[in-house]
């Protein structure tokens, strides 16, 4: 059928040229800012570019990128999660306490803990989604009772605050293999984690990019009312994203639990602001509905980086903390910037 | 006869204590434009909501093309034809209008993955016949880089290309400037030859004068007036719009 439309003016419709198409991509700020600490690091330091060097701050990166990755998500969809961080810690103890306490089979220690943390990203969600409430309150709360419980827990059962002999439990080895091991490339001692942290980073640009379920996470992030109209599935859109989130954190909880072997009842504690921070600095808007998983992964490019460089630096690591706050402020307003200029509104 | 597309009939509706609707019935027709007038407060936005099947009614019974709807959910609506169209809310500005046409209906490989190249193809057609919408580039456009009016239309256009039967239209002139809003208006009797109905829910009267076959009157929850074009003016809508059924019966007894 054809309708046509008497003209209307458009004064807003400017042509879009090779840079602000760039300009429009969500991680550009954060390739720009890694690239600039990379080349610093590298040259003031001696061995940030070691084969060592490189493989220590890649680990870093890739224990807080697969989470920011998850958070970015969850970001893109609308949505924060404080109890990501305490997550971690979670996990990590439930499979440390159930078999090193009641000897239960490390495998299926392994599933209860991942059931576990979907069922408290569920439950997040529920509570969000059921009362509309910001899930900037409802997940404060969560992490607040995970913090507790995490400690006051592991002091009833193990009567200390950490989880000790987890490599004397049968099948620990194999279990490694998938969390705790690493192998040979380029002459770095590449860990496993690191191989996730690509693939998690990849999977979840496919999905964002090229699958239904990724427009949907746009659509719920950006406008809730009008996705909700047109038939989007937003209550099992965010449900899926606290779950993914809290996926996340058991995967980095086992990530963790494999490569020391050991666990304390306040890992991960603190973090949650750090993967937020990475999704910002990434791209990801406050007010959801824009963002990048690859961003989001870059943005924990440049905390690792800077972790591991200020160490070889021999600076006060103190300035970790300043270094990230003026990172963050920087992201805000380039993201405000260059989001004004390409035409995007918050 | 043919039947109406909708008929609702003895529609209530209480939040907690207080009635916000109180037993409405009316039906819409096929190809009908209908406008739905009200100060703030009438009812309108929450008769909106029950025929979206956003809520629940409390009481009430609804007739689609004759045949009794046992609950108005938003699957039922959806699998009829409805589509809501807000004010702001029609689209997501940070995506492109391709992502925006196809979202909830996105067209996908048996992976879940999407077609996009395909989708883009569709998206540019729809720009190009569906409504000829003027100044528009390309379908990878961001909403946000529209004005309103052209946001307003290509939410019509997604509408009419998905064969939606029924539009409702939440105060959409409310945002739009004079030229833009001829535009939509335009478009809604241009949909009447295609036998989609619309509802117009507006504050403007003489908005809703130009294009509407028929109007109807909400006031503190009741249907106050229910007539078609001829057999009103806007000076009675006036009347009944700012003063109720008080100010309807001055008007007929000719002392408004």
């Amino acid at each position: 059928m054809t309708l046509t439309a008497p003209a209307v003016t458009h004064e807003r419709i400017k042509p879009a040229g090779l840079i602000q198409t760039l300009l429009r991509r969500p991680e550009v700020g954060a390739a720009v800012a890694a690239l600039a600490i990379f080349m610093f690091f590298s040259v003031s330091t001696q061995a940030f570019l070691t084969p060592a060097g490189v493989a220590t701050w890649l680990y870093s990166a890739s224990l807080f990128g697969i989470m920011a990755v998850a958070v970015a998500l969850l970001m893109i969809g609308g949505e924060f999660d404080l109890s990501a961080g305490a997550m971690v810690g979670t996990t990590g103890l439930i499979v440390g306490i159930v078999t090193t306490e009641w000897g239960v089979n490390i495998w299926l220690a392994l599933v209860i803990a991942l059931a576990i943390a979907l069922a408290i990203g569920a439950a997040n969600a529920f509570v969000v989604m059921k009362t509309g409430l910001p899930s900037f309150i409802v997940t404060l709360a969560t992490f607040f009772i995970l913090q507790g419980v995490n400690l006051a827990v592991t002091k009833i059962i193990t009567g200390t605050v950490s989880i000790q002999g987890m490599g004397a439990v049968p099948g620990f080895d194999a279990v490694t293999v998938f969390f705790g091991s690493s192998f040979s490339l380029f002459g770095m001692d590449v860990k496993i984690s690191i191989v996730w942290w690509l693939a998690i980073t990849a999977l979840a640009t496919w999905i964002l990019l090229r699958t239904r379920s990724g427009n949907w996470i746009f659509a719920v992030g950006g406008q809730i009312t009008s996705s909700r109209q047109v038939g989007v599935p937003v209550m099992k859109v965010k449900m899926g994203l606290f779950m993914t989130t809290a996926g996340a954190g058991w995967l980095v909880g086992m990530l963790q639990l494999f490569d020391v072997s050991t666990v304390q009842a306040t890992t991960g504690i603190g973090q949650e602001f750090i993967y937020i921070i990475c999704a910002v600095v990434g791209g990801c808007l406050l007010t959801g509905g824009y963002g990048s998983a690859i961003g989001a992964a870059l943005g924990a490019l440049i905390y690792g980086m800077t972790l591991q460089g200020i160490v070889f630096a021999q600076w006060d690591n103190n300035w970790l903390k300043a270094f990230l706050g003026g990172m963050l402020l920087l992201a805000v307003l380039v993201n405000l910037y260059v989001r004004r200029q390409a035409g995007v509104r918050s | 006869m043919s039947e109406a597309l909708l008929r609702i009939e003895g529609v209530s509706k209480k939040y907690g204590p207080n009635t916000v609707l109180k037993d409405v019935s009316f039906e819409i027709g096929k190809g009908e434009v209908v406008g739905l007038l009200g100060d703030n407060g009438a009812g309108k936005s929450t008769l909106v909501k029950i025929m979206s099947g956003v809520v629940d009614s409390t009481v009430g019974d609804f007739f689609w093309d004759g045949q009794k709807i046992e609950k108005m959910n938003r699957n039922v609506t959806e699998k009829l034809g409805v589509e809501t169209i807000f004010q702001d809310s029609a689209l997501v500005p940070q995506m492109t209008i391709t992502r925006n046409i196809f979202m909830g209906r996105e067209v996908t490989n048996r992976f879940g993955f999407m077609k996009m190249k395909e989708m883009d193809a569709v998206a540019a057609e729809v720009l190009d016949s569906v409504v000829t919408i003027e100044g528009i580039k390309s379908p990878k456009q961001l909403v946000s880089s529209l004005s309103g009016g052209q946001a307003q239309a290509v939410a019509i256009a997604r509408a009419v290309h998905f064969k939606r039967s029924l539009l409702i239209l939440d105060e959409p002139t409310s945002a739009l400037a004079v030229r833009a809003t001829e535009a939509l208006l335009g478009y809604l009797t241009q949909l009447k030859g295609e036998g989609v109905s619309s509802v117009l829910v507006t504050h403007n009267l003489h908005h809703a004068f130009q294009v509407c076959d028929r109007h109807i009157v909400m006031n503190h929850g009741k249907k106050i007036l229910d007539a078609r074009r001829e057999d009103t003016s806007v000076e009675e809508l006036t009347a009944a719009v700012v003063e109720g059924a008080v100010g309807l019966a001055r008007f007929r007894e000719g002392s408004f």
